[in-house]
């Protein structure tokens, strides 16, 4: 059992990394190459958690996942538990906090690629997902690192969505940046600021690495046609 | 008899529209498609690709069809078996010479593979750049991996999209010369887009020439540039007298060449003996009511006035020497000379006036 907040927010930030790269690589991959007319509208929906304030998306969440809900008694009945104020609970607002995070650089990343690359690959006989896989993931390497860096520190510096959705069980839900609001509140400033301080060292850390990488962080739905 | 590929498509863009058709036999042989940037001939080749779907007619490859306005179906780009020669190569840029070579090259073995692969770095020189990165390569080797790559899997129909067009200027002189002999051993008919009238005369049997999205004339190279069908063809080929000739000989910096019997003496620009094609502005030819004996022009043809023609303040003459030949001159000229057709004259034209593309 983990009880440290900040170890349990860095095992929920793996989680929900590794689960956007399933599901963040193939919708990027979907919305570089379809000609849907209503295109627009997935990549409005995709965007809306950077907008959103976050207990509005934790609101809606918490009752779309609860056990009156249709998807929550589903998950009820399948693994005998229910989702809200629980760690599988927390993952899955995590996912759908940090999509944008992870979604938009992947699409950056696979919309940089040269599409001459992918009609070579065609016209050499290659279909479109062994194209996909074979030349433009390769070429895409620094978008896909950014994507999933930027849903790692968004996940771990999420505030609003976990309290509403995953409450405050220590060792359960309560990660680093409710435990942080939690010594405020009991007036323990100084562990507070220790917790705070290395919460900003490690994002300042991560950031850096980003924009060392890769100069192209924040273009929100690159066009290059 | 040999097998078609019929082309009749139209695709529309915002304000323009692409329009062509034609009809090429499949066989070893070169078709270029000549005509200024913009003028759609990259368009087609993608049509024909499978890159681009036109918006009406049909595309036909012996009994296939690749394209028919209203059935809903196109064939794919990867299942017409064709090579698409990218204007700046395209090559995979995170993999080696080999590995862009032997891309999804599928359904042989790994022997059969590797071996194939060999054989094509052989061909086109690169046996030692086997394991670079494409990225560290030259122009010259880049232009070659992709050429490679094109030809790994033995394509039906090979499209050239610009080959030499990002080339410097040395490598293109002598990639034009090898291209043509590079290709003959694969034996299979090739579509080539140019806008560079050296380029379309070296490797071009067929010439299309396309302007502002349709065909202005189709047909057999040296026809085409001797006799275009109207004035902006003219302009667009900017030269009227081609022929098929071949060099006899070189002797002193000049090289011997045979056209009809008439042996001609141009500049020579470091060219083998062998089959040319050999052009002459038509504003570079001087016309003489009678033979000089002393002149710095090095060739001189007899012939009779077949036409005249008033193009603006100048003159068109067409002369039959044993071939016809285009002369421009001004209006004064042929008045003092008194010039009517079915006159004798002598035409002059120096060495250097004498354009010779290998062929």
């Amino acid at each position: 059992m983990i009880t440290d907040p900040l170890l349990l927010s860095i095992k929920l930030a793996t989680v929900v990394s590794a689960l956007l790269f399933l599901i963040g690589i193939p919708l990027a991959g979907w919305l570089s190459v379809t000609r849907l007319r209503w295109k627009f509208l997935i990549e409005a929906i995709v965007a809306l958690p950077i907008v959103l304030p976050p207990t509005v998306l934790g609101y809606y969440i918490l009752v779309s996942i609860s056990p009156n809900s249709f998807l929550g008694s589903m998950y009820l009945n399948v693994f005998g538990s229910a989702l809200p104020f629980s760690f599988p609970g927390l993952v899955v607002a995590s996912i759908l906090y940090s999509l944008p995070f992870a979604v938009q650089p992947f699409l950056a990343g696979f919309e940089s690629v040269d599409r001459r690359l992918s009609e070579a690959a065609w016209t050499l006989g290659a279909s479109r997902l062994k194209t996909f896989l074979t030349i433009v993931i390769p070429s895409s390497i620094p978008g896909l690192i950014t994507g999933g860096v930027l849903s790692f520190a968004h996940t771990l510096g999420e505030f609003g969505v976990v309290l509403l959705v995953g409450g405050n069980i220590p060792g359960s839900t309560q990660v680093v940046s409710i435990s942080i609001y939690d010594q405020v509140q009991a007036l323990e400033y100084e562990q507070a600021g220790q917790t705070a301080l290395t919460l900003l060292v490690f994002s300042f850390f991560v950031l850096s690495l980003v924009y060392a990488t890769n100069r192209k962080v924040w273009t929100v739905w690159p066009k290059n046609s | 008899m040999a097998e078609k590929l019929l082309i009749d498509i139209q695709k529309d863009f915002p304000g323009h529209q692409v329009s062509i058709q034609t009809e090429l036999e499949l066989t070893p042989s070169w078709t270029v498609l000549f005509g200024p940037s913009g003028a759609g001939k990259t368009t087609v080749l993608r049509c024909l690709a499978g890159l681009e779907t036109p918006d009406r007619g049909q595309i036909c490859f012996g009994d296939e069809v690749w394209f028919k306005e209203g059935l809903n179906t196109c064939v794919t780009p990867q299942q017409r078996g064709i090579g698409f020669f990218f204007q700046d190569y395209a090559l995979f840029p995170h993999l080696s010479v080999q590995k862009n070579i032997g891309y999804n090259l599928t359904g042989i073995s790994k022997d059969e593979k590797s071996e194939r692969i060999a054989r094509m770095t052989e061909t086109f020189g690169l046996s030692k750049l086997e394991h670079r990165n494409v990225q560290t390569l030259s122009g010259g080797e880049k232009q070659r991996v992709a050429l490679a790559r094109t030809l790994c899997r033995n394509p039906r129909l090979l499209l050239l999209d610009e080959p030499l067009s990002a080339l410097d200027s040395p490598s293109r002189i002598r990639l034009r010369k090898e291209l043509r002999h590079l290709l003959e051993q694969f034996n299979i008919p090739v579509i080539l887009v140019t806008h560079d009238r050296t380029e379309a005369l070296s490797l071009g049997d067929r010439m299309i020439v396309m302007n502002n999205g349709s065909v202005l004339q189709d047909g057999p190279i040296a026809e085409v540039f001797s006799k275009p069908n109207q004035k902006t063809t003219a302009g667009i080929v900017g030269m009227e007298n081609v022929f098929p000739g071949s060099i006899k000989e070189k002797k002193d910096g000049l090289a011997i060449v045979e056209i009809n019997n008439n042996l001609l003496e141009a500049a020579d620009f470091g060219l083998d003996t062998g089959s040319v094609m050999l052009g002459i502005r038509a504003e570079d030819i001087v016309i003489r009511l009678t033979k000089e004996t002393k002149s710095s022009a090095r060739n001189q043809l007899r012939g009779t006035i077949e036409a005249i023609v008033s193009e603006e303040s100048l003159v068109r003459l067409t002369v039959n020497c044993g071939f016809p030949i285009d002369a421009l001159i001004t209006r004064e000229s042929k008045e003092e000379m008194k010039l009517e057709v079915s006159r004798e004259v002598t035409l002059s034209v120096k060495a250097t006036a004498i354009h010779l593309f290998p062929h």
